[in-house]
């Protein structure tokens, strides 16, 4: 903390200052992407009430405000993970091949409709759906064919599946069996987290409490068997799509947190048994700073709540790891070569926001799935950002900024608030089910339209700088009718070879301990392995917790 | 007086995208139209079975998720269907040009891109709705 007499001098020489240049005649108000008000300047005053070593610290040090290792990306560059996943399972690999050849260092799964809620591709609901948005994916044949070729020992894979998670996990567990590999050594993440799909991409399929209970099983399952796996990701990035503000993102992101700390407390674990392996997935948008500032705030809110609110002893318990995915809802289908731009501007904040692992989207994905030369662009622009521009060569540049540290200050301030407003609420699954946060969410999204319309905030090539009668002039990649008709034939070729007496007995024990209070997930890895559809089990579980049905707000 | 205009919007299929079609939603409802919002996964018979018990006069589907071509044509023929042909029936998404033309040609009325705004879409309702009362009048 500095100095009063100090502090003093630079109040009265900012007053002159001012004065003498007549900065205060402005007022327009300047504010952030999210409506959060900046200041002209920042100065020592802004930081006054920072104590060094309590909020900022080392890097790899208590409350990890600069970065969760000691030495970041001198250490170890983040994983460029992109997310990618279209068509058939075979089509998916060749993609994954051509990105790994590319310098690729993670892979990242992204499944298609049916397939987030829990549907084969055969079901009447999928119907003009597979393979569109993502790869489909039915059995565990389709898992192996998906990965022919990569040793799943070798590379870290991460998942988004939420609704069906245990099933989809269970599908990759096998799968990772058959070649052999360690389950005690596997690497990677599924994303599980149910509470944001309610709030936000509203991919759910069972109601919240059988819900908990399936997540809280993956966490006993992955604590017992499965060290390295992230079994959650907790995650703001949908959240932030769905419309909400950075502070949004990050509140619910990190009460939703604190929700499955609860339930895994509840549910008779050890904190520091399963606390090492949360993991967080933010939304890096366009306001630069507030961005930077934001993943600086999550790491210092997550380390003091899980040290002192959770008395969590091991240090790896207070680390929040998190990846990030450049903001889609930010792409414009105007003029998409300047995505390009705008995901680097947004994947340069997530550096410097310490992030662990790093997707960027490709220009065309307002569009569609990306080609593989917008794929090939996205993935380049991370690997200039890495070894060109020599950001990555230091810890935390932007920390002990006036501007950056009082902004990290504000982000927790708001973030706590909101914390406050949950708790007298009655937590997080009461606020889901009387659509507080739902409504939060539409509410800043409403306000940001408005605020287009009124072009109080500018978008390139939307409501200024337009190019009329534009003709897009890009390359689109297109999934036409085969893909559904070769999916088909393969759920129907799995469904002929397998044992069906054995599918039976799977999907009768799975049942049962759905019913009683057994670990669902050996049951299901038993289901996977004898090419139980995820459509059949999905159908099982339904018949024991039941569907959700959001009431419909706007 | 003018019975308000009745907009019934709806997320047919998978897609839980819901941004867009709730901005729209609230947007409508502040220029003073009538909305009914039936939320997600609404398949085309749902959207249908109500439009026609709430007397509506346009549907708007939000689809993102590329599965357009199945679930609006679906939505027409129903329409037909039920003999209520004079809803108008308009939509938004990630939908390609050269499908929004061949879905204009089957019937499906305005479908708005990313980046339009809610007053255009709103300005289109009015329009047509204007247009559509005029010829119940005249027959």
């Amino acid at each position: 903390m500095a100095e009063k007499s100090f502090l003093d001098e630079v109040k009265k020489e900012r007053k002159q200052w001012e004065e003498k240049n007549s900065t205060k005649n402005n007022d327009k108000k300047f504010t952030t992407i999210s409506g959060m008000e900046i200041k002209d300047l920042y100065t020592p005053i802004d930081t006054a009430d920072i104590n060094y070593f309590r909020d900022i610290n080392f890097p790899g040090e208590y409350p990890y405000t600069r970065g969760v290792r000691p030495t970041m990306y001198r250490g170890r560059m983040w994983t460029m993970r992109q997310f990618s996943g279209f068509a058939t399972p075979r089509l998916t690999n060749e993609r994954y091949k051509f990105l790994l050849a590319r310098g690729q260092t993670g892979l990242s799964v992204a499944y298609d409709m049916p397939t987030l809620m829990g549907y084969d591709s055969d079901h009447p609901f999928s119907k003009g759906e597979v393979g569109i948005c993502g790869v489909a994916v039915d059995s565990l044949k389709d898992m192996e064919i998906l990965f022919d070729g990569i040793s799943l020992k070798d590379i870290s894979t991460s998942m988004t599946i939420n609704g069906p998670a245990p099933i989809i996990f269970a599908f990759y567990v096998a799968c990772a069996e058959k070649q052999n590999a360690s389950l005690q050594n596997l690497r990677g993440t599924c994303q599980t987290d149910i509470l944001k799909e309610y709030m936000a991409q509203k991919e759910w399929i069972f109601p919240p409490q059988p819900s908990m209970r399936l997540i809280v099983d993956m966490m006993k399952f992955c604590t017992q068997n499965m060290p390295k796996y992230n079994y959650v990701s907790i995650s703001g990035y949908h959240i932030r799509e769905a419309g909400s503000t950075a502070v949004q993102e990050l509140a619910f992101t990190l009460a939703d947190g604190f929700a499955y700390v609860e339930a895994g407390l509840k549910a008779g674990l050890e904190i520091d048994e399963f606390a090492p392996r949360l993991s967080f997935f933010f939304n890096s948008h366009l306001d630069f700073f507030e961005e930077i500032a934001k993943f600086r705030a999550a790491r210092r809110i997550w380390a003091r709540h899980m040290r002192e609110r959770y008395k969590a002893r091991k240090p790896e318990s207070w680390l929040l790891r998190f990846h990030t995915q450049t903001a889609g809802v930010s792409l414009t289908a105007q003029q998409p070569e300047n995505n390009i731009i705008r995901t680097a501007f947004e994947a340069l904040a997530a550096v410097l926001g310490g992030t662990q692992s790093l997707h960027t989207n490709s220009m065309d994905e307002t569009w569609a799935l990306p080609t593989e030369k917008a794929a090939q662009i996205a993935l380049r622009t991370q690997q200039l950002i890495a070894y060109e521009t020599g950001v990555a060569n230091t810890v935390d540049p932007l920390g002990g900024s006036y501007f950056i540290e009082s902004l990290t200050n504000k982000m927790e301030q708001e973030a706590e608030k909101y914390f406050e407003e949950i708790e007298k609420r009655g937590g997080v699954i009461k606020c889901l089910e009387e659509g507080y946060f739902q409504k939060e969410i539409a509410e800043a999204a409403y306000r940001y339209q408005q605020e287009l319309e009124k072009k109080e905030k500018i978008i390139v090539g939307i409501n200024e700088f337009v190019i009329e009668n534009e003709k897009l002039d890009m390359p689109i990649l297109k999934i036409d009718e085969s893909t559904e008709k070769e999916q088909l034939e393969s759920i129907n070729k799995v469904k002929q070879m397998r044992d069906n007496d054995k599918v039976r007995r799977a999907l009768e024990d799975l049942k049962k301990a759905a019913s009683n209070s057994e670990n669902t997930i050996p049951r299901l890895i038993e289901c996977a392995k004898c090419y139980a559809t995820e459509g059949e089990i999905t159908e099982v579980l339904k018949s024991v917790f039941g569907e959700y049905h959001e009431p419909a707000w706007f | 007086m003018e019975r308000k205009i009745r907009v019934l919007l709806a997320k047919p299929g998978l897609d839980g995208h819901d941004r867009g079609v709730k901005v729209i939603a609230a947007a409508m409802r502040d220029a003073g139209l009538e909305v009914i919002y039936l939320g997600l996964r609404q398949t085309p018979e749902m959207v249908v079975e109500a439009a026609v018990q709430e007397d509506v006069d346009a549907i708007g589907l939000s689809i993102l998720s590329g599965a357009h071509m199945t679930l609006f044509p679906q939505t027409v023929e129903l329409l037909k269907q039920k003999g209520a042909g004079r809803i108008i029936l308009f939509g938004g998404g990630i939908i390609p040009q050269e499908d929004m033309d061949k879905l204009e040609k089957m019937g499906v009325g305005k479908l708005f891109g990313p980046g339009t705004t809610t007053g255009e879409i709103i300005e289109y309702i009015k329009s047509a709705t204007r247009g559509r009362r005029k010829e119940e009048a005249i027959f």
